[in-house]
């Protein structure tokens, strides 16, 4: 992937990913998350992972998104007020986010081998063919366990969203 | 290379029309390399790259585009003959100039955005809602060779970048502040959860009989004919069939289009979400709802009708382009002809249907389909298939529809 | 050139993001986005380590199954998740998380 064009969408995703969480309005946070995770799927398509990157949108601006706006029209949800700033909490906030961001830069700085280019890729690889492959020949029973489960959340959500919890 | 070479090749060009399109596009490479050679530069490669990608993408837009234009003219004229009147016949040859008269209509209405509307969303919404749509149009196969991008995930991308009308929609009702566009949107939205579903579904069927995602490996999967003249496409199968009438239904319903178009249904709630957009932004919203319905039906040709292949071995002198076109005619056709004889949903009738027999009549296909397969393709395969999907057919039919739902057993009351 | 390390950074300042949203924010619906946005920085720097150990021309997919497992998990998670708020929308008609301080009610 070309450095511009990386840049580009880094930006891209940490800008309105930054968004999401100032914004007051939670529609617009919904829809400045879209468009964080579409950059993130342009990035994972510029690290040839095109299966994971369609499903990326797939996913997420398809089905999550969907979800979440659709919850905040069922609420009719408005912008919040502004809060009383709490002094300690976000100095004990802004703390946290510098030593994050300290240590984060330190452990990167000293993992030397992360420094050298990617290696060449096969180019037009089938993707789809290989992440099945090992899917359903490496990680069989995780591919079940992970059935059952989106079975289970299915039910969970029925018996959750019935109107009388008695 | 000089022009009058260039001119000369435009009648052997013509000679052959299975390949007429490919080396038109070659025809105009030549032409900017005669251009840069007029000027006395070679012209570099990025430029010709680039001239390349342009032309499909303005050659794509444009068919469409007309095809866009042509279809509203007809559409109103198959739906006055359907209730015996004559449709639009005043400007130009049979009305054919309509299309430019709406046009400019829309163009010089006044553009009017409620006071208390979010005024940023409400601009990009339509936006959103075409950018999607003039996408999806690029991946599918137009004949031989002829794809825009061949995407090893294409199927999947299709749906991917056909999620976006739905975040438009919810932008176009949101923003409105209008109670009947949040209702419009909400139910927009919901209807399209529930139909994407069977629609996928169906879809993947396919996708695990050829064993591609491809959009033109599909195709590829489709061709020959068996006895010598019987094609050898989807539908013709006991589960393809199952699956593109549940494909065709989910497609009609993802594009909004009556019966299924509740959520602008104009005599309950005005029109959705199009309530509040006037002048050009309507005009985009239809024009992106048409193009989206063009490129679902496109995707549906090549799923299940054999995309560019000719139907009998002796059509074969027709181009394929041609077939995909004729084929996404006929469906287009079929769509006004619903439009013309349905009676609206309700809502709660709508989603009953998506859910209750839609969503597992895609799945007995996709069994239907797995026990085709196994059986060897061939006529056993077919009866075994044929009766997969008959029994889920009249057992969902029976219980879903007859029992709790006639007529006698609910009781109306007067404030209904 | 961009190196593995760039991806890293990247991802570690989404994380970033997504946490001082968890921590910052008291609308529950914006607390469940930040967890989101966590989830997809951990998908990210798995797919880059992917595509960075490569072996035969092929990236390593262990990586891309878990970003595939992560991606399933989370779409349950937001399921059932969003189904809880609005039960607690019912209950409780709010959605700011220091109005919902008693285990009980």
């Amino acid at each position: 992937m070309s450095p511009i064009l990386f840049w580009i969408f880094s930006a891209l995703m940490l800008g309105f990913g930054a968004a999401t969480i100032l914004n007051r309005n939670p529609v617009a946070s919904a829809l400045s998350l879209v468009v964080s995770f579409l950059g993130l799927a342009a990035l994972f398509f510029g690290l040839d992972a095109n299966f994971i990157g369609v499903i990326q949108i797939l996913v997420y601006a398809g089905a999550v998104m969907v979800l979440f706006i659709f919850i905040i029209m069922l609420l009719d949800l408005k912008a919040e007020q502004r809060r009383q700033i709490n002094i300690p909490a976000l100095l004990g906030g802004v703390a946290i986010v510098v030593a994050f961001t300290a240590q984060l830069v330190t452990v990167i700085r000293s993992y030397k081998a992360g420094n050298e280019p990617f290696a060449a890729i096969t180019p037009n690889l089938p993707d789809a063919h290989n992440i099945g492959m090992t899917l359903f020949a490496n990680y069989n029973l995780p591919f079940q366990v992970i059935g059952v489960l989106i079975l289970v959340a299915s039910i969970g959500v029925v018996v959750l969203s019935q109107r009388e919890l008695k | 290379m000089n022009f009058i070479d260039l001119l000369k090749r435009i009648p052997e060009i013509c000679k052959t029309p299975e390949t007429l399109p490919l080396e038109g596009k070659k025809l105009i490479l030549d032409f900017v390399t005669w251009l840069g050679s007029l000027v006395g530069i070679a012209v570099p490669p990025w430029v010709l790259t680039l001239v390349n990608i342009l032309v499909v993408i303005v050659a794509i837009i444009a068919v469409f585009l007309i095809m866009f234009a042509l279809m509203s003219v007809w559409e109103r004229k198959i739906l006055a003959r359907a209730q015996n009147r004559y449709g639009p016949n005043r400007v130009g040859p049979w009305g054919l100039f309509q299309p430019v008269a709406d046009g400019i209509k829309m163009l010089t209405k006044e553009d009017i955005v409620p006071r208390n509307a979010d005024k940023v969303v409400h601009f990009i919404a339509p936006i959103v809602m075409l950018v999607p749509a003039l996408i999806l149009p690029v991946l599918l196969p137009y004949g031989r060779g002829m794809v825009a991008i061949d995407l090893s995930v294409g199927i999947l991308f299709f749906f991917a970048v056909g999620a976006g009308s739905e975040v438009a929609i919810f932008l176009a009702g949101w923003s409105s502040r209008n109670k009947y566009s949040i209702l419009g949107a909400m139910r927009a939205i919901a209807q399209m959860i529930s139909y994407e579903l069977p629609l996928v579904m169906s879809a993947v069927i396919v996708a695990l009989v050829a064993g591609t995602l491809s959009p033109t490996g599909i195709v590829e999967a489709q061709g020959g004919y068996q006895f010598g003249f019987f094609p050898n496409w989807f539908v013709f199968t006991p589960w393809g069939f199952v699956a593109c009438v549940l494909f065709y239904f989910s497609a009609l319903a993802e594009s909004n289009r009556s019966p299924f178009d509740l959520p602008e249904g104009e005599s309950e709630l005005v029109a959705g979400h199009l309530t509040e957009y006037s002048g050009f932004k309507y005009a985009l919203f239809f024009m992106a709802e048409y193009v989206g319905m063009f490129a679902i039906n496109g995707l549906l040709v090549t799923l299940f009708l054999g995309g560019y292949q000719a139907p009998l071995p002796f059509l074969t002198f027709i181009p394929s382009w041609c077939w995909f076109f004729i084929k996404l005619a006929f469906l287009a056709f079929s769509l006004v002809w619903v439009r013309a004889t349905m009676p609206r949903f309700r809502i709660d009738q709508m989603m009953q249907f998506a859910w209750k027999f839609m969503l597992p009549m895609s799945f007995a296909a996709l069994f239907s389909a797995a026990a085709w397969h196994y059986a060897g393709r061939g006529l056993l395969g077919w009866g075994i298939s044929a009766v997969l999907v008959a029994i889920p057919y009249f057992a969902l039919g029976y219980f879903c529809f007859t029992r709790h739902h006639s007529a006698d057993n609910r009781r109306y009351l007067f404030s209904e | 050139m961009i190196t593995l390390n760039d991806y890293l950074l990247v991802s570690g300042l989404l994380f970033a993001l997504g946490f001082a949203g968890v921590l910052l924010r008291r609308n529950i619906i914006i607390i469940f986005m930040g967890l989101e946005l966590m989830l997809n920085a951990a998908n990210l720097s798995l797919v880059a380590f992917s595509r960075f150990g490569i072996v035969n021309g092929l990236p390593n997919y262990n990586g891309q199954m878990l970003v595939f497992f992560i991606i399933t998990v989370a779409a349950a998670e937001v399921a059932v998740g969003l189904a809880i708020i609005v039960a607690l929308y019912r209950a409780r008609q709010t959605t700011n998380v220091e109005d919902l301080n008693t285990l009980k009610f």
